[in-house]
């Protein structure tokens, strides 16, 4: 099974990264961007193909490593 | 004083670090690899280095912060123990939770290698003993994720508790956005834990403690922490 955990940061948490990216995209002339934030996506695949356990395992990732839940959300997608 | 500095792949400060242990306190510090799980018996003080171990992959600080020797570094913290985190060691600590918060990218976005000033909150701890209170020692910095950030509540709780143990100001000691070099929430620079026997700190003291560098006021910490167990032996 394949799957795929986002993290971002949380709002209201102070993003200068997101903020030089979207300077930059300003001064490249893409019209149209109010805001950018950035984040992580990664991807992983899983053993075995039971979704619940699969589902388990990902946050526990997610918990203990993939983000630090003290400025980061993190979201959880099974892909099958 | 009988002291133990982490060593994980990536860290760069260590030797920097054992050096002044030994030049201050006289005694060998034990150098302890970070896949060990026990730390040398009667150990005093855990030091963890400055550097970018894991190069700095995932978050600072991360990956070491789940490292086996870790888990004994947090029994010792509990016991009451200290630890000294500097620089990366201080992201670490944050990461492995034993201190609250976090440190993120610089504001400006820059690495910022250069000394800057630091003021010496408070003086009645084992890591500040060796200053006075309000004194403003410069030592050099280098990071690029140094902005301490915490949610409202911890920082309220950080200041209402005097856990700030050193802040960064301007050369006379003045509180200036333009000292601030990372933008750190209220200037902060070290912090303590709650019992107090946790010290996180983004500059390096360790590398100002020999007149021919030019700068002797890192040694205040190290000096106080050697006389803090030599007391208490």
């Amino acid at each position: 099974m394949k799957a795929r955990v986002t993290v971002t940061l949380r709002p209201g948490i102070l993003d200068p990264q997101g903020k030089a990216i979207e300077g930059a995209l300003k001064s490249l002339g893409v019209g149209g961007i109010a805001s950018v934030r950035q984040g992580k996506v990664f991807d992983i695949e899983i053993d075995g193909a039971d979704k619940a356990r699969a589902e388990a395992a990902l946050k526990e990732a997610a918990e203990k490593l993939l983000a630090n839940t003290v400025i980061e959300n993190y979201r959880i997608e099974v892909t099958g | 004083m009988k002291s133990a500095v982490l060593v994980f792949p990536g860290i760069n400060r260590e030797r920097d670090m054992a050096r002044t242990l030994r030049l201050v306190s006289g005694g060998e510090p034990a150098m302890v690899w970070h896949a060990e799980t026990a730390l040398p018996a009667g150990t005093d003080l855990v030091v963890i280095p400055g550097g970018f171990s894991y190069g700095d992959y995932l978050r600072c600080g991360a990956i070491a912060a789940r490292a086996p020797i870790m888990d004994a570094v947090r029994a010792h913290a509990a016991r009451g123990g200290l630890v000294l985190a500097v620089c990366n060691g201080f992201q670490i600590a944050c990461e492995a939770g034993l201190l609250p918060g976090v440190l993120m990218r610089n504001a400006a976005l820059k690495f910022i290698c250069r000394d800057i000033f630091l003021k010496v909150e408070r003086s009645d701890t084992p890591f500040t003993r060796g200053y006075n209170a309000g004194q403003v020692i410069k030592v050099p910095t280098a990071h690029g994720e140094g902005n301490y950030t915490a949610d409202a509540d911890t920082i309220a709780r950080l200041e209402g508790e005097g856990r700030v143990a050193f802040r960064y100001t301007a050369p006379d000691g003045r509180l200036d956005p333009q000292w601030n070099v990372n933008g750190s929430s209220n200037a902060i620079a070290g912090i303590l834990n709650e019992r107090g026997n946790v010290l996180g700190l983004m500059p390096h003291p360790e590398n100002h403690v020999e007149a021919s560098i030019g700068s002797t006021d890192g040694r205040g910490l190290f000096a106080g922490l050697t006389q803090h167990f030599d007391k208490a032996a």
